[in-house]
């Protein structure tokens, strides 16, 4: 086998590594990148029912109600702008609190976030960069920042 | 006094590594003995001042020195002493000391362990790692400096996460920065071997203990972050494809291919650029890894609280180190002697072939996981690329390597013969059957890729023995002789039949745990049962006690199997008023088939509480296999042959 066969062999393996790699990806891509929304591309955008979605936003005060019995909670996820209504049915995380930067992830049922996941930080002072956007894009991110601040859950920056 | 005395060191440590980049590359280029006999003691004076500076930061933390901001910001007096010490690697200023402490390690033990190198390769390979503590040194005393003080002094700190509290988590950090910085050294390796203008076998030999230390390191650092995400998390799993999760993956995925490259070189004298090229990105990939994690440029539910400056700086380190290397590599690499011919068919072809595989799928977690950062950037919007689309990519990638894995070690060097080879493969024929059968009569066949995943592990583990078997001639000779080839086959063909039966098992654990998991959750109240996979969980009810720093609510539950009492676990939901955040602790109970796992939550005005109870099956086999990974590495690693040193013995010993 001359050099010259070896190098082409390689490559041409190499190629079609790739290419296959290339072309899962393509499928996989179209099938499972989630969007993600905040409160007010939802109530404007109106993404069709059932499809799989992200929403951050901060947990709206005074929304958070545990359905007696059962282990579903319900509660608003908002951008100070609009809010939306959110059930999940599981355990919050430790870090879940009102007015406390949150995603979820899940579909919209009548005008209902059903999230099958809540996901909120490890730490407290980190606000998710798609939440931090989220405000900022609804005007509001300067009243929020401040309401932080004084809540303790942002650190004054000078 | 001693933090100042800390500092001080550092500041000095900087200049000192300034030197250590020069005077040696400089002496190597000059062949002038004296210049470049300057590394080896440089290299001590570094590991000296780092260190001190290192230990100045540790007895703050453990006198409680509230003055230093880095204390108070982390660390608190009730806190028990493994997490004060532990502490101060886990927040970014003493992570980052901790880095360049485990690089100057690593520099030193070069200098000490490598008196067998030839003076030029052994000087360059030390300047080269001074470039990188240059880089990392200025990086912390311009934007992270862990000795800043406080004034007023706190009367006590804030506090380190609760979640960090954890054994699992105290030493996950410092494994993983073995692992990460250990690549540096093969990294340096590369760099000078481009230098010098020389890649052989001799290189390749120097190369490889570095790689699998690093390599062992890395996998026992993913391996107890993954443990630490299963029991204290709470949520069941152990692995997210979070970017955090793959920030630490995708080194391991480059060193793994750079591990067995390294062995073509060796034996074959072929590859050199390959494995120049995986040196560089394995440590590149690491450098990512620490920017990825310290920046927070990606959404992460692991990322703690990040500041973008400082990620701007590793970001222009890691062009300066990556896009630098690369630059030399593409001027230099065309002269390295062009190394032996191998046919596609043959032991060198299996191991290049698994070694692309390995790269393409680091390429697309690569891409899967910068994506969103990508699309964001061109405006395209925010999305999340998660576990589905990694298990879509990742999985199909991994079932060809690992049918070649088993394959491989039965092929010849240079020229494989398919003829000879397939017929040794019935092993693995029958392994793989019998596990999809086991698979099918217990859990059906809804599963298709459960069985698949089944199989390939039968595949590889009936390999893989069967291999063992065939280099001792068991059956073929005689009893003595077999006997004889078994005590002397060579410690790292043992390190290879561990560690590859180690992913045989691993595969079991991912592909059980990911298949058949179950899940309910539901409020409970005392004297309810609910059962999960066959398990009666008997919630007992609930009681509320303290801890040396933090409140905890217990719940009690009595595990019965077919009306007899199996055991009692006991979950925890801890509050810690220092740090004023709660903690879930999962109660687990393990077992070979499976793991019964109860999280407790809060409590119902009806006097229930929301509780999660799973069975995770064949969890402890994923642990089992990381750690036969690991035994197999180190099993390697003892090769009289990787011994620098030693090589000589080795040959007249006639092996």
């Amino acid at each position: 086998m001359k050099r010259k066969h070896k190098r082409l062999t390689f490559v041409l393996v190499a190629l079609a590594l790739l290419g296959s790699a290339v072309g899962l990806m393509l499928f996989a891509f179209e099938e499972n990148i989630v969007f993600f929304y905040g409160p007010s591309d939802v109530l404007e955008k109106a993404p069709p029912e059932g499809k799989r979605l992200r929403m951050g936003g901060l947990v709206e005060k005074g929304t958070i109600q545990k359905v007696e019995g059962s282990s579903v909670v319900k509660f608003a996820i908002t951008d100070i702008n609009a809010s939306v209504p959110v059930t999940y049915d599981g355990i919050l995380p430790d870090l879940f609190r009102e007015e406390q930067g949150v995603v979820a992830e899940g579909h919209m049922e009548n005008g209902v976030f059903v999230a099958d996941e809540v996901l909120a930080k490890h730490d407290e002072n980190y606000m998710p960069p798609e939440v931090a956007d989220a405000l900022k894009k609804s005007g509001q991110w300067q009243h929020m920042q401040d309401a932080m601040e004084e809540s303790g859950q942002l650190q004054a920056k000078e | 006094m001693i933090a100042e005395l800390g500092h001080f060191a550092l500041a000095l440590a900087l200049p000192v590594a300034l030197v250590q980049t020069v005077l040696p590359l400089v002496g190597a280029h000059r062949r002038d003995p004296v210049w470049m006999g300057t590394a080896r003691p440089i290299t001590l004076v570094l590991l000296a001042l780092v260190g001190t500076s290192f230990a100045a930061l540790t007895h703050a933390y453990v006198t409680s020195d509230f003055s230093l901001l880095n204390v108070a910001m982390n660390s608190h007096s009730d806190k028990p002493m493994l997490y004060k010490v532990s502490g101060v690697w886990g927040n970014h200023e003493g992570s980052m000391l901790f880095w360049v402490l485990t690089l100057a390690v690593f520099g030193a033990a070069v200098a000490l362990f490598g008196r067998n190198l030839p003076p030029t390769l052994r000087a360059r390979v030390i300047g080269v790692q001074g470039t990188i503590s240059l880089g990392f040194l200025s990086f912390i005393l311009l934007t992270s400096n862990p000795f800043e003080r406080l004034d007023p002094i706190p009367a006590n700190g804030q506090g380190l996460n609760p979640l960090l509290q954890d054994p699992g988590l105290a030493f996950h950090p410092p494994f993983l920065y073995l692992g990460y910085v250990g690549f540096s050294v093969a990294f340096s390796f590369a760099m000078a071997a481009l230098i010098e203008g020389r890649v052989d076998a001799a290189w390749a030999r120097w190369v490889r203990p570095w790689t699998l230390a690093a390599w062992a390191f890395l996998t026992v650092g993913i391996a107890l972050g993954s443990w630490w995400a299963y029991y204290e998390l709470g949520w069941g799993g152990w692995w997210y494809w979070d970017p955090v999760e793959n920030a630490s993956f995708l080194p391991w995925l480059a060193g793994t291919a750079l591990l067995h490259s390294a062995i073509v070189v060796e034996k074959r004298n072929a590859l050199k650029g390959w494995t120049i090229f995986l040196a560089i990105i394995a440590f590149g990939m690491s450098l990512l890894g620490t920017f990825l994690v310290r920046s927070g440029v990606l959404t992460s539910v692991h990322a703690f609280a990040t500041d973008p400056e400082r990620g701007v700086f590793i970001l222009l380190l890691l062009m300066l180190y990556v896009g630098g290397a690369f630059a030399f590599f593409a001027m230099r690499g065309p002269t390295l002697k062009a190394g032996s011919l191998f046919r596609p068919v043959s032991r060198e072809g299996s191991l290049l072939l698994n070694n692309l595989i390995m790269t393409v799928a680091a390429a697309v977690v690569l891409l899967g996981t910068l994506y969103p950062l990508f699309l964001d950037a061109v405006g395209g919007g925010k999305v999340s690329v998660g576990p589905p689309f990694f298990n879509a990519v990742f999985i199909p990638l991994m079932i060809p390597m690992v049918i070649v894995m088993a394959i491989g070690p039965y092929m010849s060097w240079k020229r494989g013969e398919a003829k000879r080879t397939l017929p040794k493969l019935w092993p693995s024929l029958v392994g793989a059957v019998a596990m999809a059968v086991v698979t099918v009569v217990f859990k059906g066949a809804d599963q298709p890729l459960a069985i698949v995943g089944m199989a390939l592990a039968g595949w590889l583990f009936g390999g893989t023995v069967a291999e063992v078997a065939d280099r001792i001639g068991l059956f073929r000779v005689s009893g003595g002789e077999t006997l004889k080839r078994l005590v002397r086959m060579p410690r790292a063909a043992w390190g290879m039949t561990v560690a590859h039966i180690g992913l045989a098992v691993l595969i079991v654990g991912i592909t059980g745990s990911s298949a058949w998991k179950l899940e309910k959750i539901q409020v409970m109240k005392p004297g309810e049962i609910v059962t999960v996979a066959g398990y009666d969980y008997k919630f007992l009810g609930a009681r509320n006690a303290k801890g040396p720093n933090y409140m905890y609510t217990e719940g009690t539950f009595t595990v019965l199997e077919d009306g007899r009492e199996l055991v009692t676990l006991k979950p925890e939901k801890r509050v810690y008023p220092a740090e004023g955040r709660p903690s879930t602790e999962a109660a687990i109970h393990t077992m070979f088939l499976g793991d019964l796992y109860a999280v407790i939550g809060e409590p119902d005005k009806g006097g229930g509480f929301v509780t999660r109870l799973y069975f995770n099956p064949l969890v402890a086999w994923i642990w089992l296999g990381s750690t036969l990974l690991v035994v197999g590495g180190m099993v390697s690693l003892t090769d009289r042959r990787l011994r620098v040193g030693a090589p000589k013995k080795t040959l007249k010993a006639g092996a």
